[in-house]
């Protein structure tokens, strides 16, 4: 595909003790051209569950459909809620298998009843990790120092590291926001916990 | 009526010639467009070399704990090693994403061996012949797992170390490197092999702590916590993650 391989976004989330934080800014281009500037790049695959999309819109809203669909099934099979990690698989499975085709970085998180929040990230190639915290896109490159400093004090003590790590996302998208020109617009931000999914727009004079 | 253009008949295989049109072998053919590629024609997350040396009683194989995504040090804190059974172990190297594709293999591979429940286990020379015809059938069809393998194990008294690439190339040596590490760490471990036939653990381990501290000086995309697995009669373990401490002292004599 004639298409360049860098993501253009950037996308985060966070995870805690009760659920994940997840983020983006809100722009999509073609080219450089603003085609939408309040895009929502941050997509429900099921209740609890979201999915934070960068790459190629195309692509990534295809399979996010698509994971969608089978999760919905497959949780209907199940008679409770899909695993996070289900979900983070299915992601996997389209994401590996049509690699070459697709351009797609994907991070899914979200909240289950057995093991709490976690945060999978799926980048470009199809390999699934499990991290406490994942950044992607274009604009992640701008922040990996930003984030590597942020969270160092935090590790010693678990209180206080959690109130440092949820903290984070909205500087460091700002930050990448600010430096990418392939990210901008606002910050979409989402709290998914056993209570639900809480949703916010940092815009202008909000943004950090 | 209608005069349209003359279609192109369709080809006579995927990528094959069709009757009057030009035919460039090996490029993409007039059913380019109609069959689904999955080929792995570029790694994206990689990982750099993985380093393994036959010791008295045993082998032992390091490497890194880092996935690179191209120059960006992106995932610092992934296994590239895999403890097959009690008899073998394999290090990869190349892209993450078709290392976690034969990780899915050779676990199920394991389980459906433990359910015939004969009392057999693969061997380290089964997997690596195994993986040999793996490799080399996906290289076949221009679509391979673009992952340079080492394979170590202890069965039967015996100790195994073995080597497969993306192209299906295999062979066994008493030391192996992958990646910068077949230009750096190689000729290292060899000389040391060449001057004491035979190395007991504690020797086998300071080498490779070496070696992969020369390649964490030299290889741009190394990192300097590592793994190391050693198979002996007792078993394979997996140990990590390890620091390596870097001396700088020559920054100060330039």
């Amino acid at each position: 595909p004639q298409r360049s391989p860098s993501p253009q976004t950037t996308i985060m989330a966070v995870e805690f003790d009760g659920g994940v934080v997840i983020g983006a800014d809100s722009r999509t281009t073609t080219g450089s051209y603003v085609a939408n500037r309040v895009t929502d790049k941050l997509t429900p695959v099921h209740d609890r569950i979201f999915c934070c999309r960068s790459g190629s819109a195309a692509d990534t809203q295809a399979v996010a459909d698509a994971v969608a669909y089978q999760l919905a099934f497959h949780s209907v099979e199940l008679e409770e809620p899909p695993r996070v990690r289900t979900a983070a698989r299915l992601f996997q499975q389209t994401c590996y298998r049509y690699r070459e085709e697709l351009s797609a970085g994907i991070i899914v998180a979200g909240w289950d009843p057995r093991r709490g929040g976690q945060v999978y990230v799926v980048p470009m190639g199809g390999l699934l990790l499990r991290q406490p915290f994942a950044v992607g896109g274009s604009g992640s490159s701008y922040i990996y120092g930003f984030l590597d400093a942020a969270f160092r004090p935090g590790m010693s003590r678990p209180q206080c590291q959690e109130t440092v790590r949820l903290s984070v996302p909205p500087p460091a998208l700002a930050l990448a926001m600010a430096r990418d020109g392939s990210s901008g617009g606002v910050i979409r931000l989402a709290a998914i916990t056993q209570a639900g999914v809480e949703r916010r727009v940092l815009a202008g004079p909000d943004l950090p | 009526m209608e005069v349209g253009r003359a279609r192109a008949p369709p080809p006579f295989w995927a990528g094959g010639p069709a009757p009057g049109q030009t035919y460039v072998p090996g490029g993409p053919g007039p059913a380019a467009g109609v069959l689904p590629f999955t080929r792995t024609l570029s790694p994206m997350v990689t990982g750099t070399s993985v380093l393994g040396v036959k010791f008295d009683g045993g082998v032992i194989i390091a490497a890194d704990m880092m996935g690179s995504y191209g120059s960006l040090a992106r995932f610092r804190s992934i296994s590239r090693l895999l403890k097959v059974n009690d008899t073998t172990m394999l290090g990869a190297s190349g892209d993450y994403a078709d290392f976690q594709y034969l990780k899915q293999i050779i676990d199920q591979m394991v389980i459906d061996e433990e359910l015939l429940g004969d009392g057999h286990s693969y061997s380290p020379k089964a997997i690596h012949s195994w993986l040999t015809r793996v490799m080399y059938n996906r290289r076949s069809k221009i679509n391979p797992l673009w992952n340079t393998v080492v394979i170590g194990g202890y069965y039967n008294g015996e100790s195994f170390l073995g080597y497969v690439d993306m192209l299906g190339v295999a062979y066994e040596a008493p030391t192996l490197a992958t990646g910068y590490g077949a230009y750096l760490a190689q000729p290292l471990m060899r000389e040391v092999l060449e001057k004491k036939s035979s190395l007991t653990k504690e020797e086998a381990r300071d080498l490779i702590e070496r070696c992969m501290k020369i390649l964490y000086y030299r290889d741009a995309r190394s990192f300097n916590r590592y793994e190391v697995a050693i198979a002996t009669e007792k078993g394979v373990e997996v140990e990590g993650p390890l620091t390596l401490e870097a001396n700088w002292d020559i920054a100060h004599l330039v």
